[in-house]
Order: C-alpha cells, then structure tokens, then sequence
C-alpha cells in the first residue's frame, strides 16, 4: 500500500519534472511595450509581441511549450547567466560585449537608429553635432545609450536616460528634452502618438536584435540558430514582423545574408558608427577588460556619487524642516490643521515612493514642468518629511507633562516652551531615529533615477550592463554607499556622546 | 487672618472637578504676606489638587481664587496674557521637581529671568548663582539634573521658582525625597525665604514638618478642609 503510494508520488514527481523540461523558458520585459512584448490588453496575465512569437517560434522548433518569464530590461543579460531562463528575448541589442559574455543567437531583425525632434526644429537639429549642450534622451544600457555617450565627448550633447520608451517623447514634446534617440520601431511609435515630432530620416546607426543564451549554452543556440534560419527561408520571420508591422526592406538584406553564411557569427555586432561609416566600430567598441573599464568609469561613478550626497543632504534638510512644521501642526494645531496633517502623513506613508516620484515628475508635468532634479528633491524631502514628523511628534510627546507644566508656571509662552524646553529635548531622543533615515534616505535615492536623475546606484547598472558583468561595478558602488553612510553614523554617534557628557 | 495684614491669597468655595467628578470642593482659606500654610493629608485628598488650581495649571469649577490682587475664576484654562500675569505672582516646587533635564542647575534657574523678566544675561546669571548659594548648592552650579540627589533638585527647584520674585511659592510634598537631617535643613530655609516676605503654602502628607515649619496647618480629607490648627 505504501510503497504504491511512493512509487505513484515518484512517477508524478517524474512527469513534473518531463513537463519543466519540454518548456523553454524565456525571458523578456513587458514594459518594454508593443511590438516588442507587451501584456494583453484583454487578458493582462497573456503577453504578445514579436518577441513572443519568435520565443514561440523557436519553443515549436525545439519541440518545446513556451513560457514567459518577466525580468526587468535592464537585468536581462545578468538573468541570462545565472540560467533563470533558457533564452532572453526582449529586443536585446547584439553587442560585442554581450558576445563575450554570452551565447548569441544570430539576429532576426535589423533596425537604425533614429532621431526625433520636435517638428519646429526639424531643420535645426539634423545631426547629434547639431544638439551641442542640449539635452537628448534615450533609453539606458541602450545602444543608443552607447551612441550618446560618444557624442557627448565628440559633439557636447547632454545624455538623459529614462527607464522606458514612452516618456522620451512626451518629454521631448514638452521641451524637457531636445531630442530623443531611439531604434526606429520606438522612433516610430513616439511620432505617431505626438504629432508634433519629427523622426530625421538619416539613420545614426544600425543594429540587430538577438536572443540571449547562457555562455555555456552554446548547442542549444546552434539548435535555435538552426530554426531561425528555416523562418527565415520559408518566410515565418516575415509573416510575424509583418504582423506586428515592422517589416521593412531592411530584413530581407539581413536574411540573405544570414543564409549565405552558416557560421554562428556571419554579421558584425551592432555598430555604433553611422550607417554609412560601418568602418570605424571596431575603434570605438573594443571591449575592455573590467579592471580597465572599473578605472574608466570610476570619475563618473564618483560624480554620480556627489549627485548622490548632494541629493541626500538637501532632501534630508527638507524632510526635517517640513517633517518639524508637520509633527508642531499635529500636536498645537487647531483641530482641522491636526486633521489634514494626519491625512498627509497616512497617504504619503500609505504609497510607495517611486508612485510618488511618477506623479511629481511625470502626472504633473501637464500642469508645471518641475525640472528632474528638484522633482526628485521634492519627491524624496515630502515623503520622508512624513515619517520625520512622526518622529519628532513622539519625541516631543515623549517629554514628560512635568517639564511643560513647571515652564508654564514661570510664566514662558507656549513658543518658548517649545523653543526652549520641548524641541531640544524631542531632538536628543529623534537623533537616532533620524540618523536611521538619513542612512535610508541615501539609499532610497536609487529610486530617482526612474525620472532621469543619474545618480549612483544608476551610474553602476549602467556600468554593469556595458561591461556585462555586475561584480566590480557592485563592489564599487556599494564601497561607495558605505563611505558616505558610515560617517554619518559616526557623527551621529559623537553628537549623542557629547550631550550624555555635557 | 489678623486684621490689618495682606492677603496674599484668598480662596473662597473652591471646587475642582475631573471628568465631571469633583476632586475638592468648598475649600476656603487665605494666606498672609510672610506667613507659611501647611495643607495636610493622605495621599489622593487633594493637597496637589488645590496647588494646580493656584498655580493655574488647571480650571476651577466653582468659588475663586484671588492672588495678589487678580482674580481667578470658574471657566475653561486660562490662556497667554493671564496666564502670564498670573505666573507672575505664584511659583510652584513640585514634588519631583521636574527640572529641565538638558539643562545645568544654574540655566535651569536664569532661564525664565532672560526670557520672561528679560533681564540682561549677566545680569540674570549672576542672580542665579547667588540664589544657588543661599540655599546651599552653590558649587552644584554646573550639574545637569540628573546628576542631583534629591535635596539638591529642591534646592535647585526651589531657586528657579523664587527666581522670578513672585509673592507666592507653592511646595508639593517638600519632604518626600529628603531624609531627617535634610528635612529641618529645608524647614529653616522655608522659615527664611518667609521671613524675607514671601508667602508660602505647602501640601504635605508629613505631619510633623507641617506643624514644626507652618505658621497654620489645614486638614484636608476627601477634599474638604477638616480642621485648622
């Protein structure tokens, strides 16, 4: 009876098992959008794009179920290699460093690079050389990040990252940002949302999507590259990028070339040249070993690092100014003011800040255009001037009745007892609490980047993702987060022993 | 009270009440310039009651106070200008003497002289230091209150209650942190600050020091004055 009962758990056990293995795993990241992968609009649990048709494609070759598994666009690749999933689908741009570090199937698609301006300046701002101290957007660990970082050093333009394709654009209609550069699917779909964009026809470079498979994984790729390629014949490819509208004359050229050739590696990586000078790509792109590129990228992390420090200071001074008014307001308000405060407080505590940061910067923008910076400041100030006010209104509950009623009797007013007896008080019992929060603040920071704000945490994912490995980069960084957190705690420290002396 | 002499304090018909549940009531007695009263009783009869209400710490349900000529009577807490003319005339020890902790005994005590009196600092330091002298805590200057023993808090309290010169000192069980010695120490000072012209009124559950210390001693029990001796 028993043993029938393990051998049926054993078999079950087993055809799990089966069933993990006839699936292909693949990752992709549905806010990257349509056409790429996108969440159903009817059924939200369902993904589709062409990315999902070919993951689909390549699963129905390996005689295999696809299932979908979603990773942040920026964490693709580190995915990839820890083997989350078998393949990364997800318009992943083909690089040299992504070569190096993992198996690349052969591309399925070929796009440019495009820039968008607002129409009023389409004769103005042709080139990148054209947008000399002027703010141009792109997506992060981009090639087209890549291909601003470049143009910074060569043409003076002023990159901003944000960590979706829609909020270029709408910024860019805004005047936020002057120009947007972006591969021509996202290109397209930006002009066609805002009339008022202009995509220049002149390409500034051209790249390929690729799959992503785990270094070791290379069999597996040769197999796909395989089932690529017979799409590409029989015209499968065809038919599902004419499908989501994306086939253009650029593919066929592509494929034909793909065909002739049956290495694994028959077309160069995504160049960062302009398409008519292919040459120079190798120049610009040799990819560097990591200890080179750690001493290549440490000014930026360094000055990403002061953006940090800077950025933490002034939200703290803000939070404990407001956080001060707030907690004094809830304590000798008049009843509505306690009312309102106490509604602040809850709803700020209650929503995640990154929501806030969105509102501030993006769902105001409509109304008033706070620039990234200041929206980020006051994102970060308002919040944790919510939990700082609940400090500060314990701590000065916390100073015993006692106290208050002997300074009332030698006749202070209730502004000088608050000046002279309560606060100071209050502030020796939130001077922990509050060097807790600055610690957290600073860290909390990372969360900014989301509106365009680089700072560290930023600065190191991007480094991560061009160099294609998180090791270095995440030592740096956090070596730095320590550096500024750990005197703080120190100075803390030294201000609570000095009044337990005095 | 002998005719002729100021009253300093005049309570007629007090009645206190907390959470509509009178505390005391038809308390009356008065108080002379220079004279020590003792109010004496169990814990929970009311003594403290009674101080808070001349101290304007809490709102009196019925009957008045006068102090020194201004008039305190039934009605909600009272509030700014009256409160701080009537902290003028009136200071209060209490029994844990609630100083103010982040501060040295000598601020504890110019604090109010700079910014109530708004006597210049040197001024109101060197008052200070002096008062903290005459009551024997002199080199205790520089101490913050947790460093005090008990008689020495009084002390310091009891410095930064007369600082101001008011007419009237209230006391709250004077003699709960302070062993024998101390306690005729601190009834000879009392006897002093008096015969200097101040009024004092003393809640005590201590018979004995009330009778050795006080010109009078009321009873009070379950809020009412019993007997006067």
């Amino acid at each position: 009876m028993r043993v029938a009962a393990v051998v049926s758990l054993a078999l079950a056990w087993g055809s799990v098992a089966r069933a993990q293995s006839q699936e292909l795993r693949w990752g992709g990241d549905a806010e990257g959008g349509a056409p790429f992968v996108e969440a159903n609009p009817g059924d939200p649990t369902r993904v589709e794009g062409f990315d999902v048709d070919v993951a689909t494609l390549l699963a129905t070759g390996l005689g295999r179920v696809p299932r979908f598994i979603q990773t942040g666009f920026t964490t693709l690749d580190a995915a990839t290699a820890r083997g989350d999933f078998e393949i990364g689908l997800s318009g992943i741009e083909d690089t040299p460093t992504r070569r190096s570090r993992l198996a690349v199937t052969i591309p399925y698609y070929e796009f440019r690079e495009i820039l968008t301006v607002r129409n009023a300046d389409r004769d103005r701002f042709r080139s990148l050389a054209d947008l000399r101290g002027r703010r141009v957007a792109t997506l992060g660990a981009t090639l087209a990040y890549d291909l601003l970082v470049d143009a910074q050093a060569r043409d003076g333009i002023i990159p901003v990252t944000y960590e979706d394709d829609v909020h270029p654009y709408s910024d860019l209609a805004l005047g936020r940002v002057d120009a947007v550069v972006l591969d021509f699917i996202l290109a397209r779909r930006g002009a066609l949302r805002d009339t008022s964009l202009f995509n220049q026809p002149q390409p500034l470079a051209v790249g390929h999507y690729v799959g992503v498979l785990a270094p070791t994984q290379t069999a597996l790729r040769d197999r796909m590259n395989e089932i690529l390629r017979s799409a590409m014949r029989d015209g499968r490819l065809e038919a599902i990028f004419r499908r989501w509208n994306v086939w253009n004359e650029d593919q066929p050229r592509l494929y034909a070339r793909l065909l002739a050739d049956s290495t694994s590696t028959p077309v160069e990586p995504s160049s960062l040249a302009s398409a008519n000078e292919q040459g120079d790509a190798a120049r610009t792109f040799s990819g560097p070993r990591t200890w080179e590129a750690a001493w290549r990228y440490l000014p930026a992390l360094l000055n990403a690092a002061l953006i940090t420090v800077v950025l933490s200071c002034l939200s703290m001074s803000l939070a404990v100014g407001v956080g001060m008014l707030i907690a004094s307001g809830r304590i000798y308000g008049h009843s509505s003011l306690r009312a309102a405060l106490t509604i602040y407080v809850e709803v700020i505590r209650g929503t995640p800040l990154l929501l806030q940061l969105f509102v501030l910067y993006f769902g105001l923008a409509p109304f008033i255009q706070l620039p990234a910076f200041l929206a980020a400041l006051l994102g970060l100030g308002l919040n944790y001037a919510a939990y700082e006010s609940e400090i500060y209104r314990g701590a000065l509950e916390a100073v015993p009745q006692g106290q208050l009623d002997a300074a009332r009797t030698l006749g202070f007013t209730q502004r000088q007892i608050l000046v002279l007896v309560r606060a100071p008080q209050a502030f020796r019992l939130a001077l922990a609490p509050m060097t807790n929060d600055f610690v957290a603040l600073l860290k909390d920071t990372s969360l900014v980047s989301v509106i365009t704000v680089v700072e560290l945490t930023k600065q190191t994912s991007i480094f991560a993702a061009n160099i294609g490995s998180w090791v270095v980069p995440g030592a740096m960084c956090a070596a730095l987060y320590l550096a500024l957190s750990l005197p703080l705690a120190r100075i803390a420290r030294r201000i609570e022993r000095g009044w337990r002396r005095a | 009270m002998a005719a002729g002499v100021t009253a300093v304090l005049e309570v007629t018909s007090l009645e206190v009440r907390r959470s509509g549940r009178p505390i005391v009531a038809g308390i009356s007695f008065s108080a002379s310039r220079g004279e020590i009263v003792a109010l004496m009783g169990a814990s929970g009869a009311g003594k403290t009651t009674i101080l808070r209400a001349i101290a304007g710490l809490d709102p009196i349900g019925a009957g008045t106070i006068v102090l020194d000529g201004m008039t305190l009577k039934p009605g909600s807490i009272h509030r700014g200008h009256t409160l701080r003319e009537l902290h003028r005339r009136v200071g209060i020890v209490f029994q844990f003497h609630h100083l103010f902790a982040h501060m040295t005994a000598h601020k504890n005590v110019w604090l109010a002289l700079v910014h109530v009196m708004h006597r210049p600092l040197a001024d109101a330091e060197a008052r200070a230091h002096e008062l903290l002298v005459s009551l024997g805590v002199g080199d205790r200057s520089a101490a913050l209150p947790h460093e005090l023993s008990g008689g020495e808090a009084q002390r310091v309290a009891i410095a930064r209650a007369i600082a101001v010169e008011p007419p009237l000192l209230l006391m709250d069980e004077p003699t709960a942190s302070l062993d024998p010695a101390r306690r005729q120490e601190l009834a000879a000072t009392l006897r002093q600050l008096a015969a200097q012209g101040r009024t004092i009124v003393i809640a005590t559950h201590d018979a004995e020091f009330a009778r050795a210390t006080a010109h009078r001693v009321l009873s009070i029990d379950e809020g009412r004055i019993r007997t006067v001796s």
